[in-house]
């Protein structure tokens, strides 16, 4: 019986598993830094990033490319204990291989492909929910997300803007999207404030409102279909839903279900410290 | 004027056009460029009425040489008329999407002067946007029936998506409502386009750089509610467009009362079919995704929806030597009928049984929803233990549900609509 305490990283998490594979004991609990003691005995790990590379391909090489990205995906999630059911795929790869990814009514299975579904639904969501603005040429944004799309977000906008030099706040797990003209970083920033809008930005931001406003056709006025489609908690970052002011005002306290992680990218990419293109 | 009013004109005289999907494109991006496209697009908002806004989607000019009735820009309704030049429109589209409001722009336009002419000014903003502005990012634009053909080419070749509406699902409906345009008129075009793109397909196989011309296909939309013809009729006509004119789309815009023509449904307490609009976009996506064909939803004895319920579940109760489907052993197109299961579900189904038999309990860890489609499914040969039922308590059961989706206020729609509510 083992309880890991790590970094939270993807690579430390890595290491965890080769710890408890190798050591043939059953991981009980995944901690991070900041969660409290327990009674148990903790095994602290160092992210061994050579032995998290070697167990990482060897996902690919001995189970499927797409259960390599599976898992790698599947750690961005919100999933709560998402550690212990990663682990349980990837021992059960090991084993039986690739047939673990297509048994989708494995309770476990099931759990993460959820969890994955509501991620991939969120990361959508964003790509069109983002709202940027233009504060003296670069392009600045925030969102809160409940999965850790970020990383997810880079490449689109990275490929999307590669002549704009461009700012993504991830309030949540406190890390910043930083691209400029194509180069791409993701950055862990503990404070982040939007600074005040010129009058062009002002001037568009009003020109979108008014736009939003003059397209909804009355006599179909919908607002269950509009919740459905674009939930609440999307809005309190949306220009089209706030006034100037309330794009600029201070941070409000991060809600409750924000996890911060430390630092840490962690698709195989970010592993090992490379810059995206 | 300034470019805000423009804007509010411009943007409110469209907003009836029911389209404003980014889909069928795949583009990354360029250096140098600006924008992306993706195959299944992208909504960045939606606004009070719960539609998608996906693009800028605003009129040239709403100054407009016709006078058809069901339409707000018609010559004879007194408004406040304004256009755009090609340059206002251009940095107005690009500045929103820096701030990714959009995900293009979706141009239409009254007809000022003549079709050519404004083609001719549709074509200018395209090109400023395309080769000045570097503009990679999706663009829909409408082409304008009466054009010459080669202007109609020019502007295909600068936007991804061409569309033509039809505007009423019949000819005498069109010569009632729309005296200056003609069936001939809004088909030309259409068919110009599919004939365009089928060939820049061809020629893009052999060279890589031959252009491209409508890569997203066309689409179109018509007016349910202002004219009398049965719900089977429009349905058919939608599967006869997908058909013959290889269209992407066919949208569907509930009558909304926008003038008094004598021949129009009074404006005083008109409320739009909403209900059976809805009724017609779940029967098009039966058409488009679910294998099924306009006969087999509608037919000569059923020529409108049962309003109380969705047509897959009108169908599947019409056919009950089809149930139960063995989810075990049915293939892909056999579970997709099953109401209740989705292309996802089937999808998942397909690949999770190969695993193992699925039980009822590995359905629910699936993500498939019981609700309707316990009726109509066995696993292992076996039906859901403990369910008991009849046709008339599904029937009843089913249209609960319908009721309990639709709330309050889609249920009281069901007073207005003319098929036989049970």
């Amino acid at each position: 019986m083992n309880v890991y305490r790590y970094d939270g990283t993807f690579a430390g998490f890595l290491t965890c598993v080769w710890d408890a594979l190798e050591s043939r004991a059953e991981p009980t609990a995944f901690l991070l830094p900041a969660d409290s003691p327990t009674l148990w005995e903790e095994r602290a790990m160092e992210a061994d990033r050579a032995r998290a590379r070697r167990l990482y391909t060897a996902l690919a090489r001995r189970v499927s490319p797409a259960f390599q990205v599976l898992i790698a995906r599947g750690f961005l999630t919100c999933l709560p204990e998402k550690e212990l059911a990663l682990f349980t795929l990837i021992r059960r790869g090991f084993q039986e291989g690739d047939r673990v990814r297509l048994d989708l009514s494995d309770p476990v299975m099931a759990r993460v492909n959820l969890a994955l579904t509501k991620m991939w639904t969120e990361w959508d969501h964003l790509k069109g929910f983002i709202r940027f603005s233009d504060l003296d040429g670069v392009l600045v944004g925030e969102i809160e997300p409940k999965n850790r799309v970020l990383p997810l977000l880079a490449s689109h906008f990275a490929a999307r803007y590669p002549c704009e030099r461009l700012v993504l706040y991830d309030r949540t797990h406190r890390e910043a999207f930083v691209s400029d003209r194509g180069q791409w970083k993701l950055l862990p920033a503990e404070d982040f404030r939007m600074g005040p809008a010129g009058t062009q930005e002002r001037a568009f931001r009003a020109m979108w409102r008014k736009y939003y406003k003059t397209i909804a056709i009355e006599g179909r006025l919908n607002p269950k279909c509009q919740s459905t489609h674009l939930p609440k908690r999307y809005r309190h970052v949306m220009t089209e839903f706030l006034t100037d002011e309330q794009l600029e005002q201070e941070l409000p306290e991060q809600s409750a279900q924000a996890r911060p992680l430390e630092g840490a990218p962690s698709s195989l990419k970010q592993l090992d410290g490379d810059v995206g293109r | 004027m300034e470019v805000m009013d423009k804007l509010t004109i411009l943007a409110d005289a469209a907003k009836y056009d029911a389209a404003c999907t980014s889909s069928g494109v795949v583009r990354g991006g360029k250096p140098g460029a600006i924008g992306t496209a993706t195959n299944s697009g992208c909504c960045h908002t939606f606004s009070a009425d719960g539609r998608c806004v996906s693009l800028l989607k605003v009129l040239y000019t709403n100054y407009c040489c016709y006078d058809c009735a069901y339409c707000v820009n018609r010559r004879s309704n007194d408004v406040p008329r304004t256009a755009f030049t090609p340059r206002e429109l251009a940095e107005l589209t690009i500045q929103f999407y820096r701030r990714n409001y959009i995900e293009g722009l979706f141009l239409s336009s009254a007809v000022l002067k003549s079709p050519d002419y404004t083609t001719e000014r549709m074509i200018e903003v395209l090109r400023l946007l395309r080769t000045e502005y570097h503009f990679n990012g999706y663009i829909h634009a409408k082409a304008i029936p009466g054009a010459d053909p080669g202007l109609t080419y020019a502007l295909g070749l600068l936007a991804d998506r061409l569309s033509v509406n039809i505007e009423l699902p019949s000819e005498s409906s069109l010569q009632l409502l729309a005296p200056d345009k003609t069936k001939t008129a809004i088909f030309k075009p259409m068919a110009q386009i599919r004939d365009g793109a089928a060939q820049s397909k061809a020629e893009l196989k052999l060279y890589r750089h031959a252009p491209r011309f409508a890569p997203a296909g066309q689409s179109t939309q018509m007016i349910v509610g202002a004219t009398p013809e049965s719900d089977r009729h429009i349905l058919t006509l939608t599967e006869g467009l997908y058909r013959k004119y290889r269209l992407k789309r066919v949208f569907y815009s509930a009558y909304m009362p926008v003038s008094n023509h004598k021949s129009l449904p009074a404006p005083a307490g008109f409320k739009p079919p909403l209900l059976r609009e809805h009724r017609l976009y779940q029967a098009d996506w039966l058409l488009r995704f679910y294998g099924f064909t306009a006969q087999e939803i509608l037919d000569e004895d059923h020529p409108n929806f049962d309003a109380a319920l969705d047509p897959k579940s009108d169908w599947a109760l019409r056919h009950p030597e089809f149930f139960p489907v063995e989810v075990n052993r049915a293939d892909y197109e056999a579970i997709l009928r099953v109401p209740g299961i989705g292309m996802r579900g089937a999808q998942r189904i397909i690949t999770a049984r190969r695993c193992g038999p699925l039980s009822f309990e590995g359905l629910k860890r699936l993500g498939i929803v019981m609700k309707r489609a316990q009726y109509f499914i066995t696993c292992s040969g076996r039906m859901l233990p403990g369910l008991r039922f009849s046709s008339d308590s599904v029937y009843r059961r089913l249209t609960g549900l319908e009721q309990v989706a639709l709330g309050e206020e889609g249920w009281r729609q069901l007073s207005l609509f003319d098929g036989n509510v049970g």
